[in-house]
């Protein structure tokens, strides 16, 4: 065996979840007669699912510290309505109830927060019961649909980037530039990170692995580019969900902030003894998670064009089972951003491949929940297998 | 003495992992009626050939042979074995805390008739098995309820209960105080002695194995090393059997060192620490301690003494409510209210359980290093990688942490390799005062040697450092001055010069003077 391969083995978990992906839309474009990667089906996919990838940022960093959150869903429909009266009802400009609509979530996480972390509470019990209550406090809020909402905020979750720099034959430049800035920020980020490893010693993967997967993503990310740029431009929500991304990476990785998550839910107990502010942290957590719930409400009623009470309904399971598709660990202290991201996106192929086959909507429940079944079996197996 | 029969014969066994040897041509020869003890370093393959005998390494997944009650065994699992009547005492119990004694005597093994459980034989049965091994609790009474030691006989019955030929016990006392130790071993005996038992038993500790067992083997490296008659011709010394384990005469388990003590560090007075549930309950009670810069200061104490409620309660009081008392660094009084302050202040604290007080195991060995003084490389909260790099590569190398990267997650590294991440964990948030609770616990004798080094390198730093142990031969080899704790209280000290291990034990069991006298 050679040190590639040698080295794709002990790494399959990882790299895994890849796979699964890969597979998934090759499966669908097979299936679907090619209509899956159509460029309005790529851009319609990111702009569908953007409230899962949102959601699920915020969870994975609870899960990592041993919690869970049932209210997301709930809280995504109280929010979505304050937010849709707000600029409906009381006259208010979008911009004002886009950062109310943050506040609030921040607030309703703080909430939560001090129950959990304060008084102890375990969170599937409190987060239980606001599940309950936001459900309740959005019937009450929206009653009928609140509609008629400004036309900038709706191309939050529906429009592009404007055009701004022409076009090349069909393809829009904005988008091009973004995707080239964007591989070339990759190539860059990862190269340096080896050149420090490498600097100190540390194993890093071999040479061949390290470009395959670089170029592997490259391509993937051109190609994402190149269909974008021939559908009507970069969805403005991806580039929401992308920076999301890179700051919430960024922060589990790198800030204190991030390493007392991990610390907290790999091991309690050696966490508090060395320091760690349990209660401040999971505190943050929450308000966090209800942060970006309010940002999910934002992106949800925007797609939607209007606020319903029964909105963001079952929002937390998708968020939930997009993290344990990606590899997040059940009993806590293991867990990536990258991972529930690729989950996420999973779960969306599935959805909109099913949809494109006109799978009826009960069947693609039942599907998405063998999905999650066989991904984390598939997993606990490769665990297994490797032993230890 | 040959003509005898073996019981076990384990032939030739050889058994890999992925890039390890774990056991390589090993032999095991035990006769009938023995206690069998066997030796060797963390590592030296003593888990791994007991679980082979169980059958958790099924056969086909080592060579060999294993030979037993006259008819060679091919186990592919651990009910096999236990058909055969070779049962195992595992180092962590494995009783449900929430049953009764009796209900897990019989767990698995239920006495029922047509699957309706038979309470009264289940109840009887355990009530005689219980007093086979000479424990006189109810057996309805919850296994919470009850302490380790008789936890420890408690599995002891439930073997007994399955028709054993064969009991091993894995480390047997590990967990267990000077009394039910005693206690235990004293059971071994009888059972030998009264109903002809054959047992094998992993154990550390030397003194144990030189009272209790007949046989011993000495394992290292995977390989058996010698076999010794225990009651021959001529006596076998416990430095002997180290010498055997570690491959090299230890000539002086303790390294030599001279402190050079200096100003007074850490003084905690009137210190009084109550029960956290059990508010009448004084755990600490009113102790005062004093520990002096470049000092090596030893606790010592019974299981129950109050040592560790008294060290964890001034960290932070991360232990026990209601807590009264002063302490000072330096002449002047700090308040360590919470962890955090107390790492601030100074102190630091090795907690005696590494595994759940000390480490993150799903985590790297860096990240282990560095989890208590983040605020060192970090600025505006954002982490420097290379700096924690280089940082934790600085201990691996200093410490000798036995690992090929500080990548490698701490759950994989053996008990003293996982015990240096820990101490270099907290020796890098600079702390002028180390409590180290049970610092050697769980850990082979060469490595043992390595931490005392590390002690005393500490102590030459000019560290405060204050050493609890339940082995007293440890802290007469590594202390300066030694204070002993019996329930709660603090019942006097001994300078290096004037101590022994008589006048220590003396002190630790003074009982408290009635109010009276």
């Amino acid at each position: 065996m050679n040190s590639v391969t040698q080295y794709l083995s002990k790494n399959a978990r990882e790299y895994g979840i890849w796979i699964a992906l890969v597979l998934i839309v090759i499966m669908f474009q097979i299936m679907t007669n090619s209509l899956l990667l159509k460029p309005n089906n790529v851009a319609a996919l990111v702009q569908q699912n953007a409230y899962v990838m949102i959601l699920a940022i915020g969870m994975v960093m609870v899960i990592v510290a041993g919690h869970i959150d049932l209210s997301v869903g709930s809280v995504v429909a109280f929010v979505g309505g304050f937010t849709a009266i707000a600029m409906a009802k009381w006259d208010q400009p979008w911009i004002v109830a886009v950062l109310g609509a943050i506040l609030l979530g921040a607030l309703i996480g703080a909430w939560q927060g001090y129950w959990i972390a304060y008084v102890g509470i375990p969170a599937f019990i409190v987060t239980l019961a606001g599940m309950m209550i936001f459900r309740g406090l959005a019937i009450v809020t929206v009653g009928t649909t609140v509609a008629g909402l400004p036309r900038a905020f709706r191309n939050i979750s529906n429009g592009s980037l404007p055009n701004a720099l022409g076009f090349i034959g069909n393809l829009d430049v904005v988008t091009i530039v973004i995707g080239a800035v964007g591989v070339a920020a990759l190539v860059f980020s990862q190269l340096r990170t080896r050149a420090a490893a490498a600097k100190h010693d540390i194993a890093v993967e071999p040479t061949a692995a390290f470009w395959g997967k670089i170029i592997l993503i490259a391509a993937f990310a051109a190609y994402l580019t190149y269909l974008l740029a021939n559908s009507r431009g970069t969805p403005i929500v991806l580039i929401i969900v992308g920076v999301l991304i890179l700051v919430y990476t960024f922060i589990l990785n790198r800030t204190v902030f991030g390493r007392h998550i991990y610390a907290i839910g790999g091991n309690l107990n050696a966490a508090i003894l060395s320091g760690v502010n349990t209660r401040k942290t999971n505190f943050m957590i929450f308000v966090n998670i209800g942060m970006l719930a309010g940002v999910a409400a934002i992106v949800t009623t925007s797609r939607a064009g209007a606020a319903v009470a029964a909105a963001g309904q079952n929002y937390e399971l998708d968020a939930i089972a997009s993290c344990f598709i990606g590899g997040t660990a059940v009993t806590g202290g293991i867990g990536k951003i990258s991972g529930a991201m690729i989950g996420a996106l999973i779960m969306g192929v599935l959805n909109m491949g099913l949809s494109i086959m006109a799978v009826d909507a009960a069947w693609q429940q039942s599907i998405k929940g063998l999905v999650l079944l066989l991904a984390v079996a598939l997993d606990l197996i490769g665990k297994r297998r490797t032993g230890r | 003495m040959s003509e005898r029969t073996p019981i076990l014969q384990m032939t030739s066994i050889t058994k890999e992992f992925p890039g390890v040897k774990a056991l390589s041509d090993v032999n095991l020869t035990v006769y009938p009626g023995e206690i069998h003890a066997i030796c060797g370093e963390n590592g030296a393959g003593k888990s791994t050939l007991m679980k082979v005998l169980s059958g958790v390494h099924p056969v086909g997944t080592y060579e060999g042979e294993i030979r037993f009650d006259g008819e060679v065994c091919e186990f592919r699992n651990i009910r096999d074995s236990e058909h055969k009547g070779i049962a195992i005492i595992h180092q962590e119990l494995a009783l449900s805390p929430y049953l009764s004694i009796a209900e897990n005597i019989f767990m698995g093994n239920e006495r029922a008739k047509s699957g309706v459980i038979d309470w009264n034989a289940t109840n009887a049965e355990a009530a005689k098995l219980l007093k086979m091994v000479g424990l006189d609790s109810d057996p309805l009474t919850r296994i919470v309820d009850i302490g380790v030691g008789r936890q420890q006989l408690v599995e002891i019955a439930k073997a007994l209960s399955k028709d054993v030929k064969l009991l091993i016990l894995d480390e047997p006392t590990a967990a267990l105080n000077d009394e039910d130790s005693a206690n235990l071993l004293a059971l071994m005996r009888r059972l030998r002695d009264e109903q002809g038992m054959t047992m094998i038993m992993i154990s550390h500790k030397l003194n144990e194995i030189a009272a209790i067992s007949d046989t011993t083997t000495v394992l290292r490296d995977g390989q058996t090393i010698k076999t010794l008659e225990m009651h021959g011709a001529k006596p076998v010394t416990e430095d002997e059997i180290i010498s055997l384990m570690v491959g090299r005469s230890l000539d002086n388990r303790y390294p030599d060192h001279v402190s050079e003590i200096g100003e007074e560090v850490l003084r905690i007075e009137d210190w009084t620490v109550h029960h956290p549930l059990q508010s009448e309950r004084k755990l600490v009670d009113k102790a005062s301690i004093t520990v002096r810069a470049g000092e090596v200061v030893g606790l010592a104490g019974l299981m129950g003494a109050g040592r560790t409620e008294l060290a964890m309660s001034v960290f932070g009081r991360s232990y026990g409510a209601n807590i009264s008392g002063r302490v000072f660094m330096h002449g002047k009084e700090i308040s360590p209210t919470s962890v955090g302050k107390a790492i601030d202040a100074g102190l630091a604290y090795v907690s005696e359980d590494r595994k759940r007080y000390g480490l993150n195991l799903i985590q790297p060995i860096k990240t282990n290093i560095v989890s208590a003084a983040l605020g060192k490389l970090s600025s505006r909260g954002v982490v420097d990688r290379n700096e924690e790099i280089r940082v934790s590569e600085g201990y691996r190398k200093d410490m000798r942490i036995k690992s090929p990267s500080i990548d490698v997650l701490a759950g994989q590294l053996s008990g003293g390799n996982q015990q240096k991440v820990v101490l270099s964990k907290w020796i890098y948030t600079d702390p002028d005062v180390l409590i180290l609770d049970e610092p050697t616990r769980g850990i082979d004798v060469g490595a043992k040697y390595e931490i005392y080094q590390i002690i005393d390198t500490l102590s030459d730093a000019g560290k405060a450092v204050l050493v609890i142990s339940s082995e007293l031969p440890e802290l007469l080899g590594i202390c300066d001055r030694i204070y002993t704790m019996s329930q709660g209280r603090i019942t006097g000290y001994l300078d290096k010069a004037e101590a022994d291990q008589e006048k220590l034990m003396a002190l630790m069991t003074k009982e408290k003077e009635s109010a009276a006298s």
